[in-house]
Order: C-alpha cells, then structure tokens, then sequence
C-alpha cells in the first residue's frame, strides 16, 4: 500500500498489525480490513495463522498519536 | 462447494445474529472467538453460533462466503459485520449495540 506506515509484531504464524494511510479515507472498518486483506492475497491463507490489524487515516493518527 | 455457499447462506438469511466461530459458545477454542462471544453476551441478544471446527467444509466455505479470511466471523440483518478486531472497535465505539438492538427488533 504506497504511502502507508506500517507496524508490525509477530511470531511468524501470528501478526499485529498497525496500518495508517490515506487509502482509508472514507472507509468503514469492514472495508479498510478489505483492503488489507487483498494486499495481503495469498499470504493470508497459507502463512498468517492470526492477524489483528489497526487501521488508522493520517488525520485520525494525528488525532490519537 | 456451492452446496456450502446454499447453506451459509440460509444460515446468516434465518438468523438475525449468527456467529461463525471456532468452538461453542460455552467452550471457545480460540481467543478471537471468545472474545466475541464475550462481547454478544454482554448485549444480551439472542445469537446462533456455527462452530467451523466441526465441519471442514463450512471452515473452508465461510472464507469464499464473506471473501474474508479469517475468524471468527459476526453477521449481523444478515450483513457481514467482520472479524474479531472489528467487533471489539465497534463495540468500544458504542456502534455495536444500536447494530444489534436494531436488527433484533425487524
């Protein structure tokens, strides 16, 4: 996702995730996980047994920051 | 596969709160799915709950249903809501309830 920070901990089989970018501007939820999802593809089925994502715009990370 | 998808589908049509999980309510084999359950118990709605483990091929079939890849998985009117993550933010949000108490009551 270009213009996108990333966080990332995990344990190779279980990830947390904290994901700010503008992609998300007017997203709910449900479609900002969506997205992550899809950059993920198959990764997502064969390698991540678990991931806990946290989707922030830049604004709403200026805002909790 | 499609038998699946038929199946999924009258499941989430016929229950106004259903929640794809692994494990029972009273016996939740993964922490994600606990926490969900958790957070229904605590709305004191009624829900119907599928446990994937049971059955490989409403595991598998779920996934392809939602185009989501993981669980557990809270449908909700009969729309996908999300996962774990999503559950708990809209719940701390004060979102959830309204999403509950609304469906409930159609």
């Amino acid at each position: 996702m270009p213009g996108s920070s990333v966080d990332v901990d995990g344990d190779g089989t279980h990830f947390e995730a904290v994901i700010v970018s503008s992609d998300f501007n007017g997203k709910t939820l449900l479609e900002r996980h969506q997205l992550v999802y899809k950059v993920l593809g198959d990764a997502m089925k064969e390698r991540i047994h678990a991931l806990s994502l946290k989707t922030y715009t830049p604004e709403q990370w200026d805002k909790i920051r | 596969m499609e038998d699946v998808l038929k199946i999924i589908d009258s499941q989430v049509a016929n229950n106004k709160v259903i929640l794809f999980m692994k494990g029972t309510r009273e016996m939740p084999q993964c922490g994600f799915s606990a926490k969900v359950v958790q957070i229904l118990n605590s709305h004191g709605v009624q829900y119907e709950t599928v446990d994937v483990l049971a059955d490989p091929e409403i595991r598998q079939g779920i996934k392809e249903y939602s185009q989501w890849p993981t669980l557990p998985q809270l449908f909700v009117g009969g729309r996908f809501i999300g996962g774990c993550d999503i559950c708990v933010e809209l719940n701390e949000s004060g979102e959830l309830g309204p999403i509950l108490k609304d469906a409930v009551r159609e």
